[in-house]
């Protein structure tokens, strides 16, 4: 079978967090869809908790601590992402943002993202739409179609219709990303000197 | 080997005792820093170029021909000027001639500058920051080696029959070398025309400094202007030494914590262990400065940055003390024994005269109008 690998964004704050558990059902449903369509699936976990110290540390010095560094490889490196933040303030959170402003610019471009969210109450799930995708997009990131939100009364919905209607968008979310996946995709280069720009095409401009 | 001492020029208010030093008092300082680096036994000075507080070093060349003046050995170097900001007729011109008040004394380091507020200051835009690095030196090396140019480019006014003045003393322009932390392109255009390379090598992992070295060696090869480990390489770092480790770090941890460029982000601890800065003992000074030839290579020069984030004169005076007496001594033997035969010293003027066949007067007297200077360029 195919390896993929997929890597896991998780800004949840308290443990144990909701975030963290939305995203845990993100990767088990596109590992599953992965293993379905006949890929081997890998999946790296990426705690932003934990980093929270090395990403301000990142921002003021400009360079990521080698716990920071191992993270961004294993996201950058990636087949696909879910990334997966709590709402704070009608938006994502600092932490969430931070630790994807820190990658280099083309880090993300072309690579198959899921997005999800979570919020005390479903009043916040556009945000999903209005801030997540918007920020995916300038990354030139593939963004799958579905994105989940996941309030706290959708923790608490069992069976009831409201708890279904989440796993069946959790499992759909999950499918459209393992499709995403299973295209093969051109990474950005990781070694400098593949990348570049000899010295007579700089003089002349180009 | 060489060695000696590069200075960004910040004021910085002392974090201990709340002291902000004057303009006038750290420009003092920084002349009696200069002269110090060369009565211990360094070799180098260089100073960098801000157009914005808390740096003061606007005018690098005004500061260095007056140090020139006072000192008899100590090369003299930038770290680094603005090629992108400056006008090359102008790099040209004030190099050329400090190079010939400083008797040769004179080489210069060439960067981008990192503030993007600088640029329009001087009509440029941050974004053409490798383009104008690009276009503007090709300039300054015409300007530099051929007596009258005719020249248009994208960023400046164009020159008609212009002659650089005073020409490079002996006719031999100073050494370059090209400053860059992380832009390939920079390492490549210093591979391109064989000139230096400096990384440095403050703020980042050594990691990173060994992957662009490693591109600029790669290219100088690639260029034909020599194997791979003969290409001329620069270093920074900084240290902070006591005869004790614990005193080191003691005494340097509220300049470190405070610092305008990393203070209040990582630990001292964490930093030194992944960035270059040592703070200790000489002897791991020495032990860590020795390994750094590990990771990029023999190289030529290493300054070290030791007057910064507030630091006070008399301490900066102590730190070169040890530096001269008991550092440096132990790295250029050390270093020097370890380098093969077939790896060239950096470059000075004594030695790129003597590789040109011997020094030239290369004035260029103007016939007709010599008050105006707008005569025609003079049959050769």
């Amino acid at each position: 079978m195919t390896a993929r690998t997929l890597a896991v964004v998780s800004a949840g704050l308290s443990q144990p967090s909701s975030t963290r558990l939305l995203a845990d059902r993100l990767s088990v449903a596109t590992s599953t869809s992965l293993q379905e369509l006949g890929f081997s699936p890998a999946v790296e976990v990426v705690e932003l908790r934990d980093l929270a110290h090395d990403l301000t540390d990142n921002l003021l010095t400009g360079f990521p601590s080698p716990r920071l560094e191992s993270a961004i490889e294993a996201v950058v490196g990636s087949d696909g992402l879910i990334a997966v933040t709590p709402i704070f303030t009608a938006s994502y959170s600092g932490l969430f943002k931070t630790f994807f402003d820190v990658l280099e610019p083309q880090a993300l471009t072309g690579k198959p993202v899921l997005l999800g969210a979570t919020a005390g109450t479903a009043r916040h799930s556009l945000a999903l739409e209005h801030a997540l995708r918007p920020l995916f997009a300038y990354l030139r990131a593939v963004v799958a179609p579905t994105a989940v939100f996941a309030a706290s009364e959708d923790w608490g919905a069992g069976d009831s219709p409201v708890g279904r209607a989440l796993a069946e968008r959790i499992a759909r979310a999950g499918g459209e990303l393992a499709d995403l996946m299973g295209v093969e995709r051109r990474r950005p280069a990781a070694d400098p000197l593949s990348t570049l720009t000899p010295f007579e095409q700089l003089l002349s401009g180009n | 080997m060489q060695f000696g001492v590069f200075s960004v020029s910040d004021i910085t208010t002392d974090p201990t005792n709340g002291r902000t030093p004057s303009e006038a008092e750290r420009i003092q300082a920084i002349v009696t820093i200069a002269k110090k680096v060369e009565e211990v036994g360094l070799d180098v000075f260089a100073l960098g170029e801000h157009h914005n507080p808390p740096f003061f070093s606007s005018s690098p060349t005004t500061t260095l021909g007056f140090i020139a003046a006072q000192t008899s050995t100590l090369l003299l170097s930038t770290a680094t000027t603005l090629i992108t900001t400056n006008d090359p007729v102008k790099i040209a011109e004030d190099y050329a001639m400090l190079q010939h008040l400083a008797g040769g004394r004179v080489d210069l380091t060439l960067g981008r500058g990192n503030t993007g507020p600088v640029y329009p200051w001087f009509g440029q835009d941050i974004r053409n920051g490798i383009p104008l690095a690009v276009e503007n030196y090709a300039l300054l090396r015409r300007l530099w080696t051929e007596d009258v140019v005719d020249w248009q480019g994208k960023f400046r006014t164009p020159l008609q029959g212009f002659t650089s003045t005073p020409r490079p003393l002996d006719g031999v322009p100073p050494f370059v070398w090209h400053g860059s932390i992380r832009s390939p392109e920079i390492a490549e255009q210093a591979a391109y025309y064989g000139d230096g390379f400096f990384h440095n090598n403050i703020f980042w992992p050594m990691s990173h400094t060994k992957q662009m070295v490693g591109i600029y060696r790669q290219r100088f090869e690639h260029y034909g202007h020599g194997r791979a480990d003969q290409a001329i390489v620069g270093l920074g770092g900084q240290v902070f030494m006591r005869k004790n480790s614990q005193d080191a770090v003691r005494e340097f941890r509220p300049y470190f914590d405070n610092a305008p460029v990393y203070g209040h982000g990582p630990s001292l601890e964490d930093f030194s262990a992944v960035t270059p800065l040592t703070v200790g003992s000489p002897q791991q000074v020495i032990e860590r400065y020795l390994s750094f030839r590990e990771d990029v290579g023999d190289y030529q020069r290493q300054l070290f940055l030791i007057d910064h984030a507030g630091l006070p004169l008399k301490t900066v005076l102590e730190q070169l003390d040890i530096l001269g007496e008991e550092v440096v001594p132990v790295l250029r033997r050390e270093l020097d024994a370890l380098r093969p035969a077939h790896v060239p010293d950096a470059p000075t003027h004594a030695s790129l005269v003597a590789a040109k066949g011997g020094a030239q007067d290369s004035t260029v007297y103007a016939a007709g109008d010599d008050v105006t200077g707008k005569a025609p360029a003079v049959a050769r």
